[in-house]
């Protein structure tokens, strides 16, 4: 094949074949048609096509973050590229590789105002991690394989390749995928030995320790999460995840708190709060971990392990930090362990578990399905308790469905787990659920919904069944933008402005228009039976669920608060929260 | 933000691939982000290597100083960055075009002061000089001041470039 000329379009789709890549989730216009004639004149790379091209990249992100791969895009110039921002954005906060090739008008026209013609290295610059505009087919092969580099290695994230229609036309020579040495770019992967050193003595002298861990860990690989298990067992400390580490340490483990921060649990919250020594690895800090920074665990030495040395010192001073891949930094961490000989010191150890027992035993997430009403809690702890030992993977819509699956599901495994965390994007689910079930045809995969969210990208129910993925979709259903609807009540004076969903569709006549099953459940009595019969009914299920409607989530961290000023399911009744100007002004 | 909250000015050197789009990128992570931008100077200045070097005069507490530099880093085209005021010694110049309208004694004396400052004339006519000035920003600024009441109309600054002194480079 050497020395042959390709076109840029073949030169494209050759470099995809290269890198791996099986499966492409996009949607045609005029910018992108040599590439979609590339594509239809080769067999190894399959085509999703959606039905709108933020589905696309949302499903990108779900087949990424399920198995660690690389999610890619095509979508074409103009308005396909500005309907996938959303998605870019949202892979840029999440740190989810995809790479997104967008059409763009021939070189010569950029700049006039084209037809189609939209400035998308200008729009996606500050939603990428790193953006290319390709002005000649010979740089057609490199910019791909860079882009791969870019995006998998390092923090992963979003790369947009614009791709003028002219030069997709164009012929030149393709150029295999080299070691890509990078001029500029180089991701420190390896820790810094004197300063894991230095961490590891800190962790094993500490008396009120606790691991904090986040996405991070599942970015690095499954590797991470199995080393982060060992070495948190090997001390016996108590670990909490935020909403993106879920999974990376089991889930029904002793030593798992549960998730922190302002739906996290009375155990994490105030573990935090009051340890001695704070293990951060691949979180960083955000406000919805923290809280009122200035209360923020304030007796703490931190040691922060990133890959991104952005992410230290951003929000919280720490006292040591490594920057470096979380695999390799545990790696080296265990052998300082082991080589040093560790023993955490058991008195204090002992003393510090009697006092989180004594958070735990608050039992912050207990609820009581009584009534003729469908508690949320419980259809959520039904749905895991029905599914448990299935090859399952949930994703998730955003708002309070998210929250109480984030409690109420237990994740024993990293990637089973995928939701829009950082940007917080209505929509996400159903997409990513697809991309889901691309990659894991075989699996269980299921959405957890919210009636609002589900309105956003309810399309993609046409993609999923063009496909016939069997993708199921669990709403729960309480006719209010329900965070939204929270956040009056408990800081408007519940006056619940546009926060409720008149006009809603009939959900199961919906899934039946795109030719899947729609089922409704409305008695609590009748929720196992609905999810088996959800689980068993073959192809695409919409499950509605509908709930009350006034639910709140509960543990909750009112905005502009401290960790250890938590609101609980049963003293939130009556008056609100006390929450101060500057915390009301908090998102 | 748990910080002290004193601000401090800092010159900070970045070598960059000097490619489409990388002045965008280095600018709009300062706008997006909210960092303060006092000048900024760039030209290519490695032709071999096709480099340019961005010189960005910032202010910020020292966190925020640390994060700037950290996210500069971040960007894919970046080579290298220092930070001028915190490695230690350097020089430091700027450039300044100041044109000053006037005739008769107040002439006389934009071009005492220009001399004092070794500032040259660089365009003259009856009623009118442009002085060129370099010097650091604190010459530079006290030049124009002065100038202001001689009949100075129009100033065009370069801001600041800057290099370590001593042998090392960035
Ligand atoms: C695209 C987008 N728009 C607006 C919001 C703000 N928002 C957060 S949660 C929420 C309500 C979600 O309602 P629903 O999907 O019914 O879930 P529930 O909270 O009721 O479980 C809204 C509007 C958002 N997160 N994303
Ligand atoms: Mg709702």
């Amino acid at each position: 094949m050497a020395n042959q000329e390709m076109t840029g379009a073949e030169i494209v789709i050759q470099a995809l074949v290269d890198q791996g890549v099986e499966v492409i989730f996009g949607y045609p216009g005029g910018a992108v048609l040599p590439l979609y004639d590339a594509l239809f004149k080769q067999n190894s790379i399959r085509h999703i096509l959606v039905r709108q091209e933020g589905g696309a990249v949302h499903a990108a992100e779900g087949y990424a973050r399920s198995t660690g791969k690389p999610g890619v895009v095509l979508v074409t110039s103009g308005p396909g590229a500005t309907n996938a921002v959303t998605g870019l954005a949202d892979a840029l906060l999440d740190s989810i590789p995809i790479i997104c090739l967008t059409g763009q008008v021939a070189t010569h026209l950029i700049g006039n105002d084209a037809f189609q013609e939209a400035d998308t290295v200008g729009i996606t610059r500050p939603v990428t991690k790193h953006n290319y505009l390709v002005k000649s087919a010979k740089d057609m092969a490199r910019t791909v394989h860079e882009a791969f580099h870019v995006a998998t290695s390092g923090r992963p994230g979003p790369v947009v390749i614009d791709l003028p229609k002219d030069t997709q036309f164009e012929e030149a020579e393709y150029l295999p995928p080299a070691l890509v040495q990078h001029k500029s770019y180089k991701p420190q992967v390896k820790g810094d030995l004197k300063a894991i050193k230095e961490a590891v003595s800190l962790i094993a002298n500490a008396k009120k320790p606790i691991f904090y861990t986040g996405g991070g860990v599942i970015n690095s690989g499954p590797k991470a999460s199995d080393l982060l298990t060992k070495f948190v067992r090997m001390t016996g400390y108590p670990i909490t995840n935020t909403l993106m580490g879920l999974g990376s340490y089991p889930a029904s483990d002793r030593q798992f708190l549960g998730m922190l921060g302002m739906h996290g649990t009375y155990e994490a919250n105030h573990a935090m709060h009051d340890c001695d020594v704070m293990i951060c690895i691949g979180a960083r800090f955000d406000d919805r971990i923290t809280g009122r920074l200035d209360a923020f665990s304030p007796n703490s030495k931190k040691i922060h392990v990133d890959i991104d040395p952005s992410s230290i010192n951003k929000n919280v001073p720490v006292d040591i930090p490594i920057v470096g891949d979380v695999a390799h930094i545990l790696e080296d961490m265990i052998k300082v362990w082991k080589t040093d000989v560790c023993r955490p010191d058991a008195a204090a150890l002992e003393e510090w578990w009697q006092q989180i027992e004594g958070w735990r035993s608050r039992d912050c997430l207990k609820f009581t399905q009584s009534g003729p009403i469908i508690k949320p809690q419980y259809a959520l702890s039904r749905l895991n308790e029905l599914t448990k030992g299935k090859n399952r993977y949930f994703t998730t819509e955003v708002g309070q469905h998210q929250m109480w699956a984030a409690q109420y599901l237990q994740f024993e495994e990293p990637n089973r787990w995928m939701t829009s965390g950082g940007l917080g994007t209505m929509g996400y689910g159903l997409p990513s659920a697809m991309g889901v079930q691309v990659a894991h045809p075989d699996a269980l995969v299921i959405d957890v919904s919210g009636e609002a969210s589900a309105m956003m990208n309810i399309q993609e129910l046409s993609t999923i069944m063009q496909y016939r993925l069997p993708v199921k979709v669990f709403l729960l259903n309480n006719e209010y933008m329900g965070m939204v609807r929270q956040w009056q009540e408990l800081l408007h004076g519940s006056r619940y402005s546009e926060s409720y969903m008149e006009s809603l569709p009939d959900f199961v006549k919906l899934a039946e228009a795109f030719g899947g099953t729609g089922l409704r459940c409305t008695d609590p009595d009748k929720v196992d039976e609905a999810i088996i019969q959800m689980i068993e009914t073959d192809g695409p299920v919409l499950l509605d669920m509908v709930v009350d409607k006034e639910e709140n989530v509960f543990p909750m961290v009112p905005s502009g608060a401290a960790h250890n000023e938590m609101l609980l399911a049963d003293n939130a009744e009556g008056e609100g929260p006390e929450v101060s100007r500057e915390g009301m002004t908090l998102v | 933000m748990i910080e002290k909250t004193e601000i401090h000015r800092h010159t900070i050197a970045v070598l960059v691939d000097n490619e489409f789009g990388v002045l965008a990128r280095v600018v709009g992570l300062f706008s997006g982000r909210g960092y303060n931008i006092e000048s900024l100077t760039v030209a290519k200045v490695d032709e071999k290597e096709n480099l340019s070097r961005i010189t960005i005069v910032t202010t910020g507490t020292m966190m925020v100083i640390e994060q700037i530099k950290a996210q500069l880093n971040r960007l894919v085209p970046v080579h290298s960055i220092a930070d001028l005021t915190l490695d230690g010694p350097s020089v430091e110049r700027e450039m300044a075009l100041v044109k000053v309208e006037g005739t008769g004694e107040k002439r006389v004396e934009a071009l005492r002061m220009a001399d004092i400052f070794r500032a040259s004339a660089v365009d003259v006519t009856e009623s009118s000089l442009v002085f060129e000035v370099t010097g650091d920003r604190e010459k530079v600024k006290a030049f124009v001041a002065l100038m202001e009441p001689l009949g100075e109309v129009e100033v065009c600054r370069t801001g600041i470039v800057a290099l370590k002194r001593g042998h090392e480079t960035i």
